[in-house]
C-alpha cells in the first residue's frame, strides 16, 4: 500500500516537473509571474513596515540636525541649478551642431524610479525584483541604473513588478569600452562577463580586449553602445588589474563595479 | 491534525521563500543566502505522510523558482529526492535526537543546491559558478543544518498548541484501590 502511494506521489510530481520544464517560454513565464504574484501582498506589507519604521526613526532626529541638513541641501540645490544651466547651454549647442552635421538628434533620457523589493533566493543568479512593471511602461531589456552607474537590464516584466538581471550575471554580457581618464578617448573595447576566479562579488571581467590595447588600473569602463540594450557612456566601473590571455592575443581585465550591487534600495529604469 | 500539520508546513515554506528573497542582510554579511526548504523537507519527511512530502516539494520548489531566475520546476526534483530518501528510512532514524536532526539537515542542505545546479547545467543553463560558490555552498549547508533542529522545535510547539495532548498514564487503578475504614469494631466490655 505504501509502495503504491510512493509511486503515485513520485509519478505525479515528476509529471508536473516534466510538463513545466518543457513548456514554451511564454506560458512558463506567465505561470512564473502568477506564482510570484502570490508574494506581492507580503512584499507590500514588508515595504510598509519598513517605511513606517523609517518614519518613526526620522521623527526622532533632533530639529537642529534637520536644519543643518536642510541648509546643506539648499546649497547643493543651488550648485546643481547652476550646473544644469551650463549643461542646458551645452545641450542646445550640441543639438545645433548635430543638426548642422545632419546627425541624429540625441533624445534626453527618460527615467523611471523603482524600489528594490527582493532578490533572487538562489545564490547562483544575480537578479533583483523591482516594484514597477508593464503598467509603468517597462519592457524587457530596458537598462537599469543608479547615479553611480549601470545596474543591469530588465529581464521579465509583470503588471506590477519586474526582474532585473544585474551586471555580473551570466545572462548580462555586453560590450564595454575603456576610457582614458585624462582625455576620455577610447583605449579599447571588450565584453563584460562574470568573474569566475574572483571571490569579490563586485568584480567582473572585461574579456576579448585586443592584445595591442594599453590597459591600466584605474581606467574607467563605460558601456560602448554597440549592442541594442545599453546606450553609450553609462559607467560600469574601474579597471583593477590586467592579465594577458591566449599567448598575448587577448587581454583580460578585472573591473570593480561602480555600483554596490549588494546594497541596492532604489534604482532608475531608462525608458527608451 | 494531519491536514493542519500539512497546511502549517506549506505556510512556513511560503514564508521561508519570501524571507529568502526579501531579507538581504545575511547575503550582504556572509555572501550567501540560506535555503530553508531542505530543512523543512527533513521535518516533513520525518513527521508527515508521503502526500505532504510531495506537496512540499512541488509547491516549495515552484514558489522558490517563481522568485528566482531558475527555470520553473527545477527546484522541485532535488527536494522530492531528499524527501523520498528520508521518508523511506524514517523508521531507522531517531527523530527526537537533535544530533540526528542536525546531520540530516546538513546532508539535505548540501545535496539540494548541488542537485539543482547539476540539473541547471544539464538543461544547458549557465549559473554563476566559481570559487566563491564553494563558500556559498558551505554557508548554505551549515545554515540549513542549524535551521533543521529549529524547525522541529517550532513545529513541535505548534503541535502541542493545537492538538489534544494525551494525559500521562498513572499507576492508579480504581479496581485495586485499598478501601480504608475504621477497622473491625472490638468491644472490650
Amino acid at each position: 500500500m505504501l509502495k503504491r502511494q510512493y509511486s503515485i506521489a513520485t509519478g505525479l510530481v515528476l509529471l508536473i516537473v516534466l510538463v513545466l520544464l518543457n513548456l514554451p517560454e511564454q506560458p512558463a513565464a506567465r505561470i512564473k509571474l502568477a506564482l510570484g504574484g502570490l508574494f506581492l501582498p507580503l512584499f507590500g506589507m514588508a515595504g510598509s513596515v519598513q517605511h513606517l519604521t523609517q518614519e518613526v526613526g526620522n521623527s526622532l532626529v533632533p530639529r537642529s540636525t534637520l536644519l543643518k541638513q536642510l541648509e546643506q541641501l539648499r546649497k547643493e540645490n543651488e550648485e546643481l541649478r547652476q550646473q544644469l544651466m551650463q549643461i542646458q547651454d551645452s545641450w542646445r549647442e550640441n543639438a545645433q551642431l548635430r543638426q548642422a552635421l545632419g546627425w541624429q538628434r540625441r533624445v534626453p533620457w527618460q527615467l523611471k524610479p523603482a524600489r528594490v523589493i527582493g532578490q533572487d533566493p538562489a545564490n547562483w543568479w544575480r537578479t533583483i525584483i523591482i516594484d514597477v512593471g508593464l503598467r509603468e511602461g517597462l519592457r524587457p531589456n530596458m537598462p537599469v541604473l543608479t547615479a553611480e552607474g549601470l545596474v543591469g537590464r530588465i529581464e521579465k516584466v509583470g503588471p506590477d513588478r519586474s526582474s532585473v538581471v544585474m551586471v555580473g550575471d551570466p545572462n548580462c554580457r555586453f560590450s564595454a569600452q575603456v576610457q582614458d581618464p585624462r582625455d576620455k578617448s577610447i583605449a579599447a573595447k571588450g565584453i563584460i562577463s562574470p568573474s569566475v576566479s574572483s571571490m569579490d562579488r563586485l568584480l567582473v571581467d572585461l574579456i576579448y580586449v585586443p592584445g595591442v590595447a594599453v590597459l591600466k588600473p584605474g581606467q574607467s569602463v563605460v558601456t560602448s553602445g554597440d549592442g541594442v540594450t545599453f546606450p553609450k557612456g553609462i559607467t560600469v566601473g574601474q579597471i583593477v588589474d590586467v592579465r594577458t590571455n591566449d599567448y598575448g592575443m587577448n587581454l583580460e581585465a578585472r573591473v570593480k563595479l561602480a555600483v554596490n550591487l549588494n546594497r541596492l534600495e532604489q534604482v532608475w529604469v531608462l525608458l527608451q | 491534525m494531519n491536514w493542519l500539520n500539512t497546511i502549517a508546513i506549506l505556510l512556513i515554506a511560503f514564508l521561508a521563500v519570501f524571507l529568502e528573497s526579501y531579507f538581504r542582510g545575511l547575503r550582504n554579511l556572509v555572501g550567501a543566502q540560506i535555503d530553508l526548504l531542505p530543512a523543512l523537507m527533513v521535518y516533513a519527511s520525518l513527521s508527515a505522510g508521503i502526500s505532504t512530502v510531495a506537496l512540499l516539494a512541488t509547491l516549495g520548489g515552484l514558489w522558490f523558482d517563481s522568485l528566482s531566475a531558475n527555470p520553473l520546476g527545477i527546484t522541485v526534483l532535488p527536494l522530492l529526492v531528499i524527501g523520498l530518501i528520508i521518508h523511506s528510512g524514517r523508521d531507522l532514524i531517531l527523530r527526537e535526537q537533535r544530533y540526528a536532526q542536525f546531520m540530516l539537515g546538513l546532508a539535505a542542505s548540501a545535496t539540494a543546491p548541488l542537485f539543482t545546479v547539476l540539473a541547471l547545467l544539464g538543461l544547458g543553463a549557465e549559473p554563476l559558478l566559481g570559487w566563491w560558490s564553494l563558500w556559498q555552498w558551505f554557508i548554505m549547508t551549515l545554515g540549513g543544518a542549524a535551521a533543521t533542529p529549529l524547525c522541529f522545535r517550532v513545529f513541535d510547539r505548534f503541535q502541542r498548541a493545537f492538538t489534544y495532548q494525551k494525559l500521562p498514564e498513572t499507576s492508579f487503578r480504581p479496581d485495586r484501590e485499598i478501601k480504608r475504614d475504621r477497622g473491625p469494631h472490638l468491644d472490650y466490655h
